[in-house]
């Protein structure tokens, strides 16, 4: 029988607002509204908001909490100060990919979010792997509701309704307080290559914030919208472009990893080696040269040869343009084609990000 | 939710214009609007032949990919070029400017009629 689908604190005003709802990592979650290329514009010309109170949040408690999460992270979780969160993946002893994860340093404890299609597998490879460990790794996923405001507008919006200052808070830092007199983590991070906001809050806070910026002009956006503005941003999604056969070296997140760590994390050998001895497979950028829109699953080819497979593909709304990542052979060279119903269509590697925002 | 009157339908959410032998497809309304923002059409080839129940083509929404078919056989006499430069126009006016094909055909075709074709849509909603 199928499991009764999960919804978030925001389900009714999604219903309310008419959206389309789809099953999204057994959430109950909205895909779009008016429509992925209006909410796409929206966010990079205005600002959107998008609910993804689905995402889980693993908090690391006890006298051995940053022992636990370095263990358990590529990045250096020591060098983050109280207030900033890093981006970083979790590994298995050979390198590939358990999920990637943005730790929060707060004053007593580590915030871990996790995808939400990865909640109950990270939170078992976090426990079993610090069972030695004077550490609680509590799953505190229910108890918060996420917002995401994001574009060139989110900074004036979200001001409106906090005290916080937030010209004060650097990408990647965040800082406790209230928003429309809900207790809030208010940090400057985000998934669509905008500047913008996430707010944590309590479930039973989160929908009058909502409508509150919703009010103030903020456009509703999905989860689809969500997926063309990471793609164009360059940035992966677990699934995707990362998985237990990828490392993050190959996906193209060797920022997040770092190799020199002194205290050792999971996967960090099979990741030195690979590095010594050179990737696999690596992720490369495209646009389509020919007519057609590359998607996930799509093979990669030169000549007659398979030489990768799509990791994601659409057509960008903001460069008009079908693009695409794909893990291929190291050696591949900038052109190649793509399988499209059994059709070599050619292809050329570019630089990643497709998009960057001007910083004003 | 429209489905005209004067056309005929499938249970893959196309429509059909049968005049004499020529037969124009398009899809639904209700197809436009699950797809969502359509940005590519690939259409066939002016010329080719085409069997009852074959795929003509394909239309990609930014999310979706969805295959196009024929509820009758026979030979594609002209296609809405204005699709590729322009694929919008499906989710715009799927009934008028967002035809894709026309064929002729002299098959008989299967197909439902506008409330045989409400029938199935409020069954997969």
């Amino acid at each position: 029988m199928a499991e009764e689908l999960k919804r978030t604190p925001l389900y009714d005003e999604h219903k309310e607002l008419g959206a389309r709802l789809v099953d999204f990592a057994g959430y109950e979650m909205p895909v779009q509204y008016e429509g992925i290329k209006a909410e796409h514009e929206a966010v990079r010309n205005r600002a959107g908001l998008f609910d993804v109170s689905h995402m889980g949040e693993a908090v690391f408690r006890g006298p051995d909490a940053e022992a636990a999460v370095q263990r358990l992270v590529t990045r250096d979780v020591g060098r983050l100060a109280v207030g900033q969160a890093g981006y970083c993946a979790v590994c298995y002893e050979d390198g590939g990919t358990v999920d990637d994860v943005i730790v929060y340093r707060r004053e007593n404890d580590f915030l871990v979010v996790v995808n939400a299609s990865n909640r109950g597998k990270d939170l078992e490879h976090f426990r079993k792997n610090t069972q030695d460990l004077d550490v609680e790794v509590a799953d505190e996923s229910d108890e918060w509701a996420l917002l995401a405001l994001q574009g060139p507008e989110a900074e004036r919006l979200l001001q409106d309704v906090t005290d916080a200052d937030l010209s004060g808070i650097r990408p990647f830092r965040f800082v406790e307080g209230d928003v429309d007199g809900v207790a809030a983590i208010i940090s400057r991070t985000g998934y669509t290559g905008e500047d913008g906001f996430e707010l944590y809050l309590s479930p039973d806070g989160a929908p009058s914030v909502w409508r509150r910026l919703v009010e103030a002009g903020a456009i509703p956006a999905g989860l689809g919208a969500r997926d063309t503005l990471r793609l164009e941003a360059g940035m992966c999604l677990y699934g995707n472009e990362l998985d237990a056969e990828t490392t993050p070296l190959e996906a193209g997140i060797g920022f997040a990893v770092h190799l020199d760590k002194e205290q050792p994390f999971i996967g960090q050998r099979a990741l030195l080696l690979e590095d010594t001895e050179g990737l696999r497979k690596k992720l490369v950028g495209f646009e389509m040269e020919g007519r057609g829109i590359a998607r996930h699953g799509y093979h990669v080819t030169s000549g007659a040869e398979v030489v990768g497979e799509v990791t994601s593909g659409t057509k960008s709304p903001t460069l008009d343009r079908a693009i695409g990542l794909a893990l291929v052979d190291p050696w591949v060279d900038d052109w190649f084609e793509i399988l499209i119903r059994d059709n070599p269509v050619p292809a050329k590697a570019v630089p990643l990000p497709f998009y960057k925002r001007h910083r004003g | 939710m429209s489905i005209p009157d004067d056309l005929q339908y499938t249970k893959s959410h196309e429509w059909v214009r049968m005049e004499e032998d020529t037969a124009t497809i398009g899809i639904t309304d209700h197809a436009q609007d699950e797809l969502g923002d359509v940005v590519f059409v690939e259409l066939p080839e002016l010329g080719a032949t085409i069997g009852a129940g074959d795929s003509f083509g394909t239309v990609e929404s930014v999310k979706a990919v969805s295959d196009l078919y024929t509820p009758v056989g026979g030979e594609i006499v002209e296609v809405n070029s204005s699709l590729e430069d322009a694929p919008e126009k499906i989710n715009d006016d799927p009934y008028g400017e967002g035809w894709i094909v026309k064929l002729r055909t002299s098959e008989e075709a299967d197909l439902l009629s506008p409330e045989e074709y409400e029938k199935v849509v409020e069954e997969e909603s």
